[in-house]
């Protein structure tokens, strides 16, 4: 399987980010050649091998129910490029 | 050939019942200002980990026992990958190749009355997720205002199989639901609040033929909405292939003002969600001690307390499920029937379904809010069994109890002199002076005139103000007229 500059495109649309036609032809090179190495790693034979969903076999650690962190609003607004009436101000986007 | 088909599936998000965020250690408390319940792990901060709450796990738990499913001792979170500001991460954590609870299913009562009928809806699965933020478009000089109070609050997200055939099955199944998540405390179901959305994909066929094109009713929040707006779309849909026109798969919305649904997007547009693992959280493990603490844990389920009814009380199958509509009406009923006698459990359940009830709508009260406790209306029903009130007499004192004229139902017939006469003598006196008045009645029923007789019943009762045993009544008279 390879990917064609057009998919590369979408792929880069998809996670917002901005690709110049060199960048996105640069890419493609770089996806194609992890697909090669997927190639490679589909022809082991994995009958009976449950599939893991992570690297680690390891199951996930809870946390008691309970409310450990203070407003830090103020702080965190400190940072951030707008705000308005506690609100964090962006560029506007309607479905 | 006009005949149509319709089908429903329903997603249902349901807020869970924790003080803390699914995966941040944030309050989930409603109402607080702004982004001053929005912690790193909810705002994205570069570096953050997400750590799994416990108690949302086991409301997943609850939910997936009461319903019969599967609970899955290994499921998995993904990401599901979408640009939106009120997901600052850029994706949501969901649940998708292995969810939670997979299976179960929920029956429920359509209709009332003689035409009620039983349905089974089964459920696909229901997963964990966390809830975005809020968006405000308005006023912020062409920018949006985003509030993350929200984003991170544990959601369950209950999926069903195409099974329902209208909107009013449809109906059914979420206030069953609703009231289900409530009963099990794993969901306040504070509709206004948000608490509890759901959102209907529809679709329209000739019966036997395979499932339409169906159209996905984002984000209702009442059942009245729910039910305008599938009717709304089941219509428009069919308008929409009778005049030639196929369906498009899209996503729309419910404007409750117009009463109409419009397109949000169409298949074209749909996201791309792109679901993968989330290499940040691990496997979730399920034990069976877990589980089965969880079980033990349950309280009667409604399914299971309409069936002690019918064993118990010998009620019928529709008004048991009736009086198991939710927690709060099983416990009313219950707690009269402790006070009026398992013997009178009977009378009890129309009380409550049917006097108690229309009351309640009348003034537009939950069963919690009820002037009438069960104790007064259990006492009531006492009162009606031992015949020392006829049924008649008993709404007069309902009525006096609602409007807080006496503590108790004895006090309101003591005090409002309304105690049955039940004295054979006294009837006797009493049907002896209206057969004097009114020999015109006698002699029509003595010609054959059956509705006489009621008119003389009647005479009677007005002059015992009512409170003569109409049993009573009745045997005197004949035995009188006959003579």
């Amino acid at each position: 399987m390879s990917l064609t500059p057009e998919q590369v495109k979408r792929i880069a649309h998809l996670a917002r980010i901005e690709v110049s036609e060199s960048e996105a032809l640069t890419t493609q090179g770089h996806l194609n050649g992890i697909f090669e190495l997927i190639e490679q790693m589909q022809a082991v034979d994995t009958t009976g091998v449950e599939p893991m969903a992570h690297a680690q076999d390891v199951s996930q650690r809870l946390r008691p129910d309970a409310v450990s962190e203070a407003d830090r609003r103020a702080a965190y607004q400190a940072v951030a490029p707008e705000t308005e009436a506690g609100l964090y101000l962006v560029p506007k986007v309607i479905e | 050939m006009n005949q149509w088909e319709v089908v429903i599936g329903i997603e249902t998000h349901a807020q869970l019942a924790t003080v803390s965020k699914i995966f941040s250690g944030a309050s989930t408390a409603f109402g607080a200002a702004p982004n001053t319940q929005a912690c790193a792990v909810d705002l994205a901060l570069p570096g953050v980990l997400p750590v799994l709450n416990r108690q949302a796990v086991e409301c997943a738990i609850r939910f997936g026992l009461a319903i019969g499913a599967h609970v899955a001792p290994k499921s998995v979170f993904a990401r599901k990958n979408y640009f939106y500001p009120d997901l600052p991460k850029g994706y949501q954590i969901s649940q998708f190749e292995l969810p939670v609870v997979q299976g179960g299913a929920i029956t429920v009562q359509v209709g009332s009355g003689d035409k009620a009928y039983e349905k089974t809806v089964n459920l696909t699965r229901a997963h964990l997720e966390e809830d975005a933020g809020k968006s405000l478009h308005e006023d912020f000089h062409g920018k949006s205002g985003i509030d993350l109070n929200r984003a991170g609050t544990p959601l369950l997200e209950i999926v069903t199989e195409p099974d329902m055939r209208s909107s009013d099955e449809a109906v059914a199944y979420a206030r069953a639901l609703h009231a289900l998540v409530r009963w099990i405390g794993i969901c306040d179901g504070n509709m206004q609040e948000g608490s509890f959305r759901c959102d209907a994909n529809v679709s329209v066929r000739r019966p036997g033929a395979p499932f339409g094109t169906r159209r996905e009713i984002k984000n209702l929040n009442s059942f009245r909405f729910l039910k305008e707006a599938i009717d709304y779309e089941v219509q428009w849909q069919i308008n929409e292939i009778e005049e030639g026109r196929a369906i498009q798969q899209a996503t729309v919305l419910f404007d409750p003002d117009s009463g109409e649904t419009r397109t949000m997007r169409t298949k074209e547009d749909a996201h791309d969600y792109r679901y993968f693992p989330d290499p940040d959280l691990l496997p979730l493990a399920i034990t069976d001690d877990w589980i089965a603490r969880v079980k033990g844990e349950l309280p009667e389920l409604p399914v299971q307390k309409r069936q002690r009814f019918m064993d118990q009380f010998g009620l019928s199958a529709y008004d048991a499920t009736t009086l198991t509509a939710s927690q709060e009406i099983a416990d009313f009923y219950e707690a009269t029937v402790g006070v009026a006698g398992q013997g009178a459990a009977k009378p009890c359940a129309n009380w409550v379904m049917v006097d108690l009830a229309a009351r309640l709508n009348k003034d537009g009260l939950e069963i919690a809010q009820s002037p009438v406790s069960p104790q007064q209306l259990g006492g009531l029903v006492a009162r009606i069994a031992d015949n020392t009130i006829s049924n008649n007499i008993a709404k007069k004192v309902f009525e006096a109890l609602w409007n807080g004229e006496g503590a108790s139902a004895d006090e309101v017939i003591d005090k409002q002199g309304l105690k049955q006469i039940t004295d054979s003598g006294a009837i006797e006196a009493l049907v002896d002076e209206v057969l004097a008045a009114n020999a015109a009645n006698v002699a029509e029923y003595r010609a054959g005139k059956e509705k006489a007789f009621n008119a003389l019943v009647g005479q009677v009762m007005k002059a015992a103000k009512g409170k003569a045993n109409p049993q009573q009544v009745n045997e005197l008279l004949k035995k009188k007229l006959e003579a």
